[in-house]
């Protein structure tokens, strides 16, 4: 159901503001849902229309759960489509529908102008509606149960994609030219099986539309605490300035800090993200960078430091066009902040088995963040070999990075990698500081030390 | 749009079913879900079902966290080692346990399932209580929701057949308003059948609190089973030491006695309430006896067989006798039954060794469908 009546006249009133504000959109449809459809919409990750999968029916199971005993909400989704869909909760009150319709706009923005969406597909919503059709087609030609484990299987290597080349795939010209000069690394290992492993034709269509479903997600990954950070930024700017009655102030901050509430041992991208984007504006607004103010070093004239730039606004504007989560956290999260925000290290203290404070130094809290940021916090896994040892066996090298990978879970993705790969599956890595490889040959696991 | 996720929702249920099958056996000899009744719906938890992947092992991982707090305190709980192994699953950030919400009926079912229980062929007269409307039958009028597509269809066509207007070149068929047929239903008798089940419980000195609890998990089970197979179940509850007395279904599950062991006295009881209540022409009756066979003395135990061979078997449908181990040895009882009733198919007798041996037992007694 479309909006009307007050709500039809709010939403109106706050996309003009927005606009003036220069938030730059695409059209945005909204819709006015229940609980249930919305639990339902956000487990298929936004996509009504998405192909049959028990993993969504545990997803929506787990909404429905924490909704009922109250222990989360859903307010809005939106999807990154041109028209952006978003989707209100019916039962969210007018104050709430209010910073939803606002944090909607700012989102939609943020789809449309920063870079690293450039490439997504914008008719994705059509896509997923015709991958849904096929695979259910496969399903009654090939047996749902075959079709259901296949793609089990496909969706343990879904986070092996290359995050830094996403949309190479659908130019088949630049990936045979890459073809010729293939270094010994893959990274696009869903591609690597499309090309190498011994599948029938309708598995190679499911493996790349699973693989184009994953890729299209990745900027979503990527870019999680700027997003939020700046749909946030700006329900807050748009709603206090403009928006709320004087009634509607106390269940707006009321809701607005349950939105930015933070755990200890979390970080929450909102909050996160909203905090840098208003740090930026104001150090553009007061001249706050630059070699000048670097270089002083009397903290009491730096705290008061004000030139009257007034680019604040320029700023965030570029910072949301041109950065993602990595960049904008490495350039934009200062010493200052970082304290201010109470940021922290934690780890895994052995002895007493808790999880405890390590360190506050901006330079490890930095590090820390940056490294779970990277390749969206997955372990950086490549293709090394299609012809391991002679023998026609698969191996995948980890690149560690000082951690190590789960070692349940990696053998349980070795099992389900050799079922489409059908020979031995090989993968080197670091366990303890020692290399090891790592061997599943469709029966038993191996292990040796390189 | 909606029938879309409640598809993928119920091949999730099932998925999650087939977890707990594969742990049956851990659930049902762990004495947590006693007293839980038939339609009540039970809890149990699982390990959040996750899609494998190459991922970071969070211990070394660590992260980055927002807050109060000076370096060394503590901000959240890692797995326990036994918990991790027993599981795999800790309380670390992002794992989830999963409730799972089960009725008592359908664990029953599942265990039936594993444990390949036959279904119980009923016994005696079926008392005709209860009428079911079944959808089995047709007729010309009705709601449109019920219109029966094919017979509709067929009528017709017989009918445009009849009147000449059917045309194979161009076979349409246009029902009109009495060609249409409807789906009606017809009441139909089901009958309905009695079971009445006597537990008997040996409560004397020399059962332990360990062997108790084997009884009562056992019993409780097989409880539910037949619960589930007969309409109209009655149960009723005896312990003995040195001499029987009934007792409610509570009093079973939590009672303490010491005593000595006459085995006569429980079964003369049940002889006196099957004479009195349960006449076997109307009844299905099953005795479920459990003790540690430590009895008395021989002359009572030959007294014990007299009553099974006259008054108690002839009547029943199933006896059985199972005997726990307890941590004075194993009586002698199961022996002089199994000498005397090898022949007797009515008579299953069952040794308990520990608590992993209930599962076994368990089919031991209703694995023959009786």
């Amino acid at each position: 159901m479309s909006l009307k009546g007050d709500i039809h006249h709010i939403r109106k009133e706050i996309e003009t503001w927005a606009r003036g504000y220069g938030l730059d959109f695409f059209e945005t449809i909204f819709e006015l849902v229940d609980d249930h459809e919305l639990n339902e919409i956000a487990a298929y990750g936004g996509f009504p229309t998405r192909y049959p999968h028990w993993r969504f029916g545990m997803e929506y199971d787990h909404l429905c759960k924490g909704y009922e005993y109250g222990l989360q909400k859903i307010y809005e989704m939106v999807i990154n489509n041109d028209p952006c869909y978003a989707y209100l909760m019916r039962s969210n009150s007018l104050v709430d529908q209010k910073i939803v319709i606002a944090h909607v706009y700012a989102h939609s923005d943020f789809f449309k102008n920063n870079r690293f969406f450039k490439d997504t597909n914008r008719k994705m919503m059509d896509r997923m509606a015709n991958h849904a059709v096929s695979i259910r087609s496969f399903g009654e030609q090939f047996g749902y149960d075959t079709v259901e484990s296949f793609i089990d299987e496909c969706l343990s290597l879904e986070n092996l994609i290359d995050v830094y080349h996403p949309y190479e795939f659908l130019h088949e010209k630049k990936r045979k030219e890459k073809k010729n000069q293939r270094a010994l690394k893959e990274k696009d290992i869903l591609g690597f099986l499309v090309e190498h492993a011994p599948l029938e034709e309708w598995q190679k269509e499911i493996l790349l539309m699973l693989r184009e479903e994953a890729y299209y997600f990745i900027p979503q990954a990527q870019t999680k605490i700027m997003n939020e950070g700046w749909a946030s930024f700006w329900h807050s700017k748009i709603l206090t300035e403009k928006i709320l009655k004087d009634s509607e102030i106390i269940d707006f901050a009321d809701h607005h800090a349950g939105t930015l509430a933070s755990q200890p041992g979390q970080i929450n991208p909102y909050k996160l993200g909203i905090e840098i984007f208003r740090d930026i504006e104001e150090r553009w607004n007061k001249g706050k960078f630059g070699e000048e103010y670097e270089a002083c070093d009397d903290s009491e004239f730096k705290k008061n430091w004000d030139k009257k730039c007034g680019e604040g606004f320029k700023k965030v504007f570029e910072v949301r066009k041109l950065y993602n989560d990595v960049t904008f956290v490495d350039e934009f999260l200062t010493p200052d902040l970082c304290e201010r925000l109470k940021l922290f290290v934690y780890a895994y203290n052995k002895r007493n088995g808790t999880y405890e404070i390590m360190d506050r130094d901006t330079q490890k809290v930095k590090e820390k963040l940056l490294f779970s940021l990277s390749n969206f916090g997955q372990p950086f896994i490549y293709a090394a070999d299609e012809n391991y040892e002679g023998k026609g066996n698969l191996l995948l090298q980890h690149d560690h990075q000082g951690v190590d990978l789960k070692l349940t879970d990696t053998k349980e993705t070795l099992e389900r990698l050799q079922k489409l790969w059908k020979k031995n599956v090989c993968l080197e890595t670091v366990i303890n500081g020692e290399k090891r490889i790592l061997t599943f040959d469709g029966k038993d696991h191996h292990e040796r030390t390189l | 749009m909606i029938p879309k996720i409640k598809r993928d929702l119920n091949r999730f249920k099932d998925i999650i079913k087939g977890r707990i099958k594969q742990n049956l056996k851990k659930y049902i000899t762990k004495g947590e879900l006693l007293g839980a009744q038939g339609k009540n719906l039970i809890s149990i938890p699982l390990p959040q079902i996750d899609i494998p992947r190459f991922r970071y092992g969070q211990e070394q991982m660590g992260g980055v966290g927002q807050g109060e707090g000076k370096v060394g305190t503590v901000i959240g709980k890692g797995a326990q080692e036994g918990e991790a192994q027993a599981s795999q699953a800790g309380n670390l950030p992002g794992e989830h346990i999963l409730e799972v919400e089960v009725s008592l009926e359908e664990l029953a079912q599942m265990m039936a399932e594993e444990l390949n229980l036959p279904r119980i062929q009923p016994r005696g007269r079926g008392v005709v209580t209860n009428f079911t409307n079944k959808y089995s039958s047709i007729r010309p009028t009705g709601s449109e929701s019920l219109r029966h597509f094919k017979r509709t269809y067929k009528e017709a066509l017989k009918r445009q057949i009849a009147f000449g207007e059917y045309n194979e070149k161009d076979p349409i068929i246009v029902p009109i308003k009495r060609d249409k047929r409807y789906r009606f239903w017809k009441p139909t008798p089901r009958p309905e059948y009695n079971a009445a089940i006597i537990y008997i419980m040996d409560v004397s000195g020399s059962m332990g609190d360990e062997q108790k609890e084997i009884v009562r998990i056992e019993s409780f089970w097989i409880d539910t089973w037949l619960r589930s197979q007969y309409d109209n179940i009655v149960c009723r509850y005896i312990i003995h030491d040195a001499q029987a007395k009934e007792v409610d279904q509570n009093t079973f599950y939590h009672t303490r006695e010491s005593g000595g062991t006459l085995i006569s006295s429980s079964y003369k009881m049940t002889k006196a309430l099957i004479d009195s209540q349960y006449p076997m022409e109307d009844w299905n009756i099953y005795i479920f006896h459990f003790s540690d066979g430590d009895n008395w003395s021989g002359e009572d135990t030959k007294l014990c067989i007299d009553l099974l061979k006259f008054h108690l078997i002839p009547k029943v449908n199933l006896f059985c006798y199972g005997q726990v181990e307890s941590r004075y040895g194993s009586g002698q009882f199961i022996k002089d039954l199994r000498e005397v009733f090898s022949q007797e198919e009515k008579l299953v007798t069952s040794k308990i060794d520990d608590k992993d041996a209930i599962y076994r037992s368990i089919k031991d007694f209703l694995g023959k469908g009786k």
